[in-house]
């Protein structure tokens, strides 16, 4: 087992995805891309052969954010945006524990922003699943802050005024050590990458673009349409050449000139020079300008799959190591001492 | 010959001051006193609050009864010499118990002349002025509006004015130590302290000790000062200026038999807060974000990571709190520290705890508001905040330790109520108590309460067909708690959020009966919290007039109490410790007084809660300036109530 899981008690039995079913009706709208989500952690959870109750789902407010009701692990429906803070607290205060948090574009990138950021950098031993649908949903139907510029809802009637966040890249740029990509109707994409997320030591942060079908249906259809996902989908795996497109025509090259990526029909000539992936680099250049492939209107050119992932000292590891060497320095905490202090002075009755 | 007290009324502690005693010692008189009040004063860059700290703890170790008011800016260093920028530390001490810092200074000591101007108000006249005479140079004076030069032009005739040329004095104390002339100069609140500590015969080990570790990596500047502070003892035994010194004897019958020290509010707070994880045996977590003045509790809790205490500096306030009861889910002891702004952000998650119902400290150290307010002054206007200040029906207990040391007994108290109630709990101390600071007589850890709370280990319920089950909303029929159950209890996994929940099962549920009995389940949870009854001090049982009081103001109230019992009128005193819910006997104790004054450092907010649960008049006094209540003040308030 991986050192992320290592101090997670190991299930006795062997489990299916029926022990992870809770006994509560799941309650949303019929369609929706957060069922298959919900099946894929469910199916994929057994795997991981974890004592079901040292498994924790934490969420905010949103659609997805309903997801803990339904696994029959322990969790938490908390408050808008702030799942992360108090996930981390659990975490910190519980190594223990396998600590998922479930969030949207919304829950995550809007209210939540500032906690998410935080998370990333401080690289607490969290799972997160990002559900980016582009929309709002709960609160029927207006713009997110990862819809699209121009974007018709309820509350821009005129078109949304706002450039979106690409969610990859914002985690990139506050120090995430593992970042990923997947979609919801890909069940063998997303369980390979919760899979990696799961096995990460530190914060995993996985965005699953997530379809809402009745506020922003369609959104990733350039992604799923077996004829344009050819050309509009990166599947970016550690070790292999970037290529994509019909026959594997077409590869990520640094463009000499200004050291950013491109994409190029690769030939005899350039085959050498087409990217191969790293996920592990140092760097998070790389990943970053990957991330930046994607065309933020038509999601043309998209990545998916694991951008990064290096190893990073964990925040709760680290905590826990303070104590130890607090108790090492100073000897374990002695109340009477403490509160005695070491200027007295004594009343004889 | 000035008297060292000015004396409004007879009577004793806090009222009157007397050379009770003299001899003549080497030359030097030597006067008794039963007690003093010292101020110094200079720019916030002067170390004032680290003179009037050694002096304290000179004092403490003497073993007089003390309480300390330090005043300081909120900017770290304020532009120097003018009046924004004073920075003061009020130490009162005595023979015999006190209860506040003291009205006005018996003896001021002015490092320059905006702390003599900003100061001199307070100071009563025939009291002692020690002036830094070298700063009362044309620029700094008019910078602070003096057209002539106050030592000079008779305007300090009233007073006991000792010039000392400070710096000149510093500077030439340490000249052997080839310190530059700004260095050296730095020392001169030190040369003030061992002035003062002649006078007042203070004991100079400790001190020496103090500097000597303080300066541990630069030990030419430890010595600088210790010379410089060696060198103003040395000033005041030779010098004629200085002809008496005094003595107050240590408070012997005062305290009971005991270990005692000098402790801080927010250190007595801190230690509260470890002491309540020890004696739950569960572990400490502080979420928190740094605050004037709660800050210093983060800082402290830091330092005692070998207690098993995890402290978390979080991004923001929200995080702060989230954290906490994120690690309370997990089963640990949690608490976040804030002051007012804090508590606005963090209210939405207090809501939050309220409905998952488990056990959360939140400390709010007052501090003057609306809005960023006076971040470093000290004000009660927290306390509807704390009762009301979130959507929906969500009550929150509230605890307000009365003293310093008392700081320490409130935050076991209010851990006692969150762990068996599974609640969030208010604790509202506020910035005097937070800084201010007194004897306090350390207690042994076998009389500290069982704080132990039971996780629950299995199935609670039978469903109608005979299955065990785990309901996580099922309560304790006495308690009205309900369970609290740690991830990684096998069997009782359960899912618990913000949206109402069914009774029992702990389910989502929109059933508008279920909403209005879970509504007033947890109101009558937090209104069924066991609070000791609310004692009455009315010596002669014939008082008229009762005055009540929560938090930091027991000191002034019982210092005015004191003085109005002196003066021959009857006056019955009362002092809430919990304020939500209020003693059970309360509303009896109101309606018992013709008269009930209650005295805040708000408009009326514990007077606003009274009047609209007890339906009682009530008489109440306000203030609002960010410092505590005089004593003489309130006692005029309290006359005029019992004879009106």
């Amino acid at each position: 087992m991986t050192e992320a899981l290592s101090l997670v008690p190991k299930a006795e039995a062997a489990q299916s995805m029926k022990d992870f079913k809770s006994d509560q009706e799941v309650r949303w709208c019929p369609g929706c891309g957060d069922y298959a989500i919900l099946a894929a952690v469910q199916g994929f959870m057994p795997e991981l052969g974890l004592a079901r109750e040292n498994i924790v789902f934490v969420s905010g407010i949103g659609c997805s954010s309903r997801f803990p009701y339904y696994m029959n692990t322990y969790g938490m429906h908390s408050i808008h945006g702030r799942a992360p803070a108090i996930a981390t607290g659990l975490a910190s205060s519980r190594r223990d524990l396998s600590v998922w948090v479930v969030t949207g574009d919304g829950d995550a990138l809007s209210i939540g922003g500032n906690h998410l950021i935080h998370a990333l950098r401080r690289n607490v031993n969290l799972k997160i699943l990002l559900f980016n649908n582009r929309i709002y949903g709960l609160t029927k139907g207006q713009y997110s802050p990862t819809s699209e510029v121009g974007k018709i809802t309820k509350s821009t009637p005129m078109g949304s005024l706002d450039a979106p966040f690409n969610p990859v890249s914002l985690a990139i740029g506050a120090e995430a050590s593992f970042v990923a990509r997947t979609v919801d109707s890909d069940r063998k994409h997303l369980t390979e990458v919760l899979r990696q997320a799961a096995a990460h030591p530190g914060t995993a942060l996985v965005e699953i673009y997530q379809n809402c079908n009745i506020f922003n249906d369609g959104a990733f259809e350039a992604l799923k349409d077996k004829d344009r996902a050819q050309e509009a989908v990166i599947r970016l795996e550690h070790g292999a050449p970037i290529r994509f497109g019909v026959d594997n025509a077409q590869g990520v090259v640094r463009d000499r000139a200004t050291g950013d990526l491109k994409v190029v029909t690769v030939t005899a000539e350039n085959e050498a020079d087409v990217l191969v992936h790293d996920a592990h680099a140092a760097s998070p250049t790389t990943a970053f300008a990957l991330s930046r492939l994607a065309d933020p209107d038509t999601l043309h050119r998209t990545p998916i799959g694991v951008f990064r992932s290096v190893d990073r000292p964990v925040y709760d590891t680290q905590m826990s190591d303070q104590l130890e060497a607090a108790v090492e320095q100073q000897g374990k905490g002695d109340l009477a001492a403490l509160l005695a202090g070491n200027d007295t002075w004594t009343v004889v009755g | 010959m000035t008297s060292q007290v000015s004396s409004p009324t007879g009577g004793r502690s806090d009222t009157d001051g007397n050379d009770t005693d003299g001899t003549v010692d080497g030359g030097k008189e030597v006067r008794r006193l039963d007690r003093v009040i010292i101020r110094f004063a200079g720019d916030s860059g002067d170390g004032m609050q680290l003179t009037g700290d050694r002096f304290t703890s000179e004092t403490a170790s003497f073993g007089n009864d003390l309480s300390t008011l330090p005043n300081f800016p909120a900017e770290i260093r304020a532009p120097a010499g003018t009046l924004p920028g004073v920075s003061s530390f009020q130490l009162h001490f005595a023979d015999h118990d006190i209860l506040t810092p003291g009205d006005a200074p018996n003896v001021l000591v002015a490092m320059n002349p905006a702390a003599l101007k900003a100061n001199l108000g307070d100071v009563p006249h025939g009291a002692e002025i020690i002036v830094n005479t070298d700063e009362f140079t044309k620029r700094p004076m008019a910078k602070v509006g003096y057209d002539s030069n106050p030592l000079e032009d008779g305007s300090l005739d009233a007073y006991n004015v000792h010039p000392v040329p400070l710096t000149t004095l510093t500077i030439e104390a340490l000249k052997e130590f080839g310190l530059s002339r700004k260095e050296a100069e730095r020392s001169k609140n030190m040369f003030a302290l061992g002035l003062l500590s002649w006078m007042y015969h203070r004991p100079t080990e400790s001190t020496e000790a103090f500097l000597r570790k303080k300066f541990a990596k630069k030990p030419q500047i430890a010595e600088a000062n210790v010379a410089a502070f060696r060198a103003g003892w040395n000033f005041g035994e030779t010098t004629e200026d200085f002809a008496v010194s005094y003595e107050v004897a240590p408070a012997t019958a005062t305290f009971p038999p005991g270990t005692y020290r000098n402790i801080s509010g927010n250190l007595a707070l801190s230690y509260g807060l470890i002491a309540a994880s020890q004696q739950a045996d569960l572990p400490l977590y502080l979420g928190s974000y740094p605050i004037t003045p709660a800050s210093d509790i983060l800082h402290e809790l830091s330092k005692h990571k070998n207690f098993g205490v995890r402290t978390f500096q979080a991004e923001d306030e929200i995080a702060g709190i989230g954290a906490a009861l994120g690690a309370a889910f997990g089963g640990a002891l949690a608490v976040t520290t804030t002051s007012g702004p804090g508590v606005a952000l963090k209210s939405e998650t207090i809501g939050l705890a309220v409905s998952l119902e488990l056990p959360l400290l939140i400390v709010d150290i007052q501090r003057g508001g609306p809005s960023t307010g006076l971040p470093t002054k000290t004000e009660q206007a927290d306390l509807l905040q704390a009762m009301y200040g979130r959507n929906g029906e969500a009550p929150v207990p509230i605890v307000a330790p009365r003293t310093p040391a008392d700081c320490f007994d409130a935050a076991l108290d209010a851990a006692r109520i969150a762990l068996t109630y599974r609640t969030p709990v208010f604790l509202l101390s506020d910035g005097y108590l937070a800084n201010g600071s007194e004897p306090w007589r350390v207690p042994e850890t076998d009389e500290l309460p069982d704080l132990r709370v039971r996780f629950a280990t299995g199935p609670n319920h039978e469903l109608a067909d005979g299955t065990e089950v785990f309901w996580p909303y099922k309560r304790d029929p006495e308690t009205l708690a309900r369970p609290w159950a740690v991830p990684g209890t096998p069997g009782l996994e359960h899912r618990i959020g913000g949206i109402e929940k069914q009774d029992g099962t702990g389910n989502i549920s929109y059933d508008p009966a279920n909403h209005d009995f879970m509504v007033r389940t947890r109101q009558a949870k937090i209104d069924g919290i066991a609070v000791p009854d609310l004692e009455v001090d009315d010596p002669t049982g014939g008082a008229r007039t009762l005055v009540l009081g929560w938090g930091s103001t027991y000191g002034p109230i019982t210092a005015a109490v004191r003085r109005v019992r002196a003066a021959g009128d009857a006056v019955a005193q009362a002092h809430l410790r919990n304020l939500n819910p209020f003693p059970a006997n309360l509303g009896e104790v109101l309606r018992r007084y013709e008269t009930v004054v209650v005295p805040e450092m708000n408009l009326g907010q514990l007077a606003t809660l009274l009047r609209a649960k007890y339906l009682i008049d009530i008489r109440s006094h306000t203030q609002v300036s960010g410092m505590p209540f005089k004593a003489a003040q309130l006692a005029d308030v309290l006359k005029e109530a019992i004879h009106d």
